[in-house]
């Protein structure tokens, strides 16, 4: 889907947004029972780097400085982190972990925060984006990945026929929605038969989560059968020993 | 009589995982959660002809710092790299959980990861990337509770990947001059750019992207220190004592030290042209500084008071 065909199923009742520099862009919404939410997000498949990561992170503070608790939409259609020199001498580490401090600060002080994914997502900028929402919900056309396949065969020495064998019977390290779905990262998948508009408010009427859950739904969808075991025995431990 | 080399004098670089608690934290006072003896070995690595660590290449636990009741995980870089995979994260992921339920009554005073990754582990990418989102989302909990969480870093594999966003979500950084902590690695960049963007046999330049020298005087780091537990173990005892809080005054002057730094550097090719601008002296031997020569240089461009 292009993002003008994104924001007319998601916003019918009306949209004004800005595209902003480094494939950013920034505006409001209307959700049916909100009124006026905020949007912004990283299109056009630009790749998230130390500019795009700023102008986000700033446009969510000067969200939540302005006290008004309204929902928070990102939309994305990125790619990997900017692959740079220039971006790591930069400290592109910083940018990134600021903009997921920024969407967790805006979730902490009362902003529903949803991530809508279109396009592609990788690594650290599915993480810096994506992730860092509340909910993730993916649309036709989202491709979430870590690495792709090709990389993976490199650094496992593990030829792409048999990885791609592999990937048929785990969801554990194949790229896609349907493995991030089944390991709990994508909340929702809307077909493109789905109201958006509908989905959405829907989504945004219900009571935030004030815990991280994802390891149980992961569990749930059998895509991640040990997470939640483990963080629970090693925290039950920690109890024990108080 | 010789007196044995005491656990604190070892080089933080050279030691093991468990080597570094026992030298961080007060003698005899480590308890370890989840132990190697209860064999949570990752169940993805067989596929791939690999074999597993009974403790998944992380240690976690609690212990005390000078006295102090305080949280501690350290990867083990030489198992894969200190690589995240399931069963890794989710054993950081279990700790800062309950040290944020902890918080107001019998909980830590600190958490300390002493960070040690090359990031996602690729056999198992997917559970890998959702415990570093899961990770940074428990570090802003548990940082929201009051409690501060320091990165430790200078050891073998650096802080990459996840590993480098996690440590920028900490209250408070330190490093020694082995560290590099960075997104994207030099040969990442290199197979997908090319080597004129990153040659990463190059080390003098890898270092002066992504390592220690240039995330102290950058900002990216708070402290720098020589290279022993013992100087570890003191950052941490100072950095705890004034950690800063997780909210938006935090975030906002964050957010204008990072813009600061892309206004004044933004166009900088490498470090030196930083230091130049920093007016630095001799910007082209800071790299070659002794870690003493190094320490006693006082920058403008280093000052950050947020995180």
């Amino acid at each position: 889907m292009t993002l003008d065909e994104v924001l007319a199923a998601l916003f019918p009742a009306g949209h004004e947004v800005v595209r902003g520099p480094s494939g950013t862009l920034h505006g409001t919404g209307t959700v049916e029972g909100q009124g006026k939410i905020t949007v912004v997000g990283i299109v056009g498949g630009t790749p998230l780097g130390v500019d795009g990561a700023i102008l986000l992170s700033g446009h969510v503070l000067s969200v939540v400085k302005a006290d008004q608790h309204e929902p928070i939409v990102v939309l994305i259609d990125t790619a990997s982190q900017n692959m740079a020199r220039r971006d790591e001498l930069m400290g592109l580490n910083e940018y990134l972990a600021h903009l997921a401090k920024s969407l967790a600060l805006a979730a902490a002080n009362g902003h529903r925060t949803v991530s809508v994914l279109y396009g592609h997502a990788a690594a650290g900028a599915l993480i810096a984006t994506a992730l860092s929402a509340q909910s993730l919900v993916a649309l036709p056309g989202a491709e979430p990945s870590v690495m792709d396949l090709p990389s993976i065969s490199r650094v496992t020495k593990l030829p792409l026929d048999q990885l791609k064998e592999l990937s048929k019977s785990t969801p554990i390290f194949a790229p896609g929605i349907e493995p991030l779905f089944a390991t709990g990262a994508v909340t929702e998948f809307w077909g493109r038969d789905q109201p958006f508009a509908n989905r959405l408010a829907a989504l945004l009427r219900e009571p935030p989560l004030t815990s991280d859950q994802r390891d149980r739904t992961g569990l749930t969808r059998r895509g991640r059968l040990l997470a939640r075991k483990i963080a629970d025995q090693v925290a039950e431990e920690a109890r024990a020993h108080a | 009589m010789s007196n044995p080399v005491q656990p604190n004098e070892a080089d933080w670089y050279e030691a093991s995982a468990r080597e570094r608690i026992d030298g961080l934290l007060d003698p005899k006072s480590f308890v370890e959660f989840l132990g190697p003896e209860q064999r949570a070995v990752s169940p993805h690595l067989a596929q791939f002809d690999l074999t597993g660590a009974f403790d998944d290449g992380i240690v976690v636990g609690r212990g005390r710092l000078d006295g102090q009741e305080v949280f501690v995980a350290a990867q083990e870089g030489r198992f894969l790299g200190g690589a995240f995979g399931e069963v890794h994260g989710a054993k950081l992921v279990g700790i800062l959980r309950a040290a944020r339920d902890g918080a107001n009554n019998d909980g830590p005073r600190a958490v300390l990861l002493l960070l040690d990754t090359g990031g996602v582990r690729l056999q198992e990418a997917n559970a890998g990337e959702l415990a570093i989102s899961e990770i940074v989302d428990a570090v802003v909990k548990v940082r929201s509770a009051g409690i501060p969480i320091l990165a430790l870093v200078g050891g073998r594999a650096g802080a990459f990947g996840g590993g480098g966003i996690i440590t920028a979500c900490c209250s408070r950084i330190v490093v020694s001059e082995h560290a590099r902590v960075s997104v994207s690695g030099p040969e990442v960049i290199e197979i997908n750019k090319g080597v004129e963007e990153f040659d990463s046999r190059d080390r003098a330049l890898v270092w002066r992207v992504c390592g220690a020298r240039t995330r102290y005087l950058t900002g990216g780091a708070d402290r720098y220190v020589k290279g022993s537990i013992r100087d570890f173990r003191e950052a941490a005892l100072a950095l705890i004592r004034n950690a800063p809080s997780f909210d938006l005054v935090t975030l906002v002057a964050e957010q204008q030290r990072l813009m600061e730094r892309l206004q004044r550097f933004g166009d900088c090719r490498d470090a030196p042209d930083i230091w130049r601008k920093m007016g630095l002296p001799e910007p082209e031997r800071i790299a070659e500084l002794d870690d003493d020569a190094f320490l006693a240089i006082r920058t403008k461009g280093a000052d950050h008071d947020a995180r």
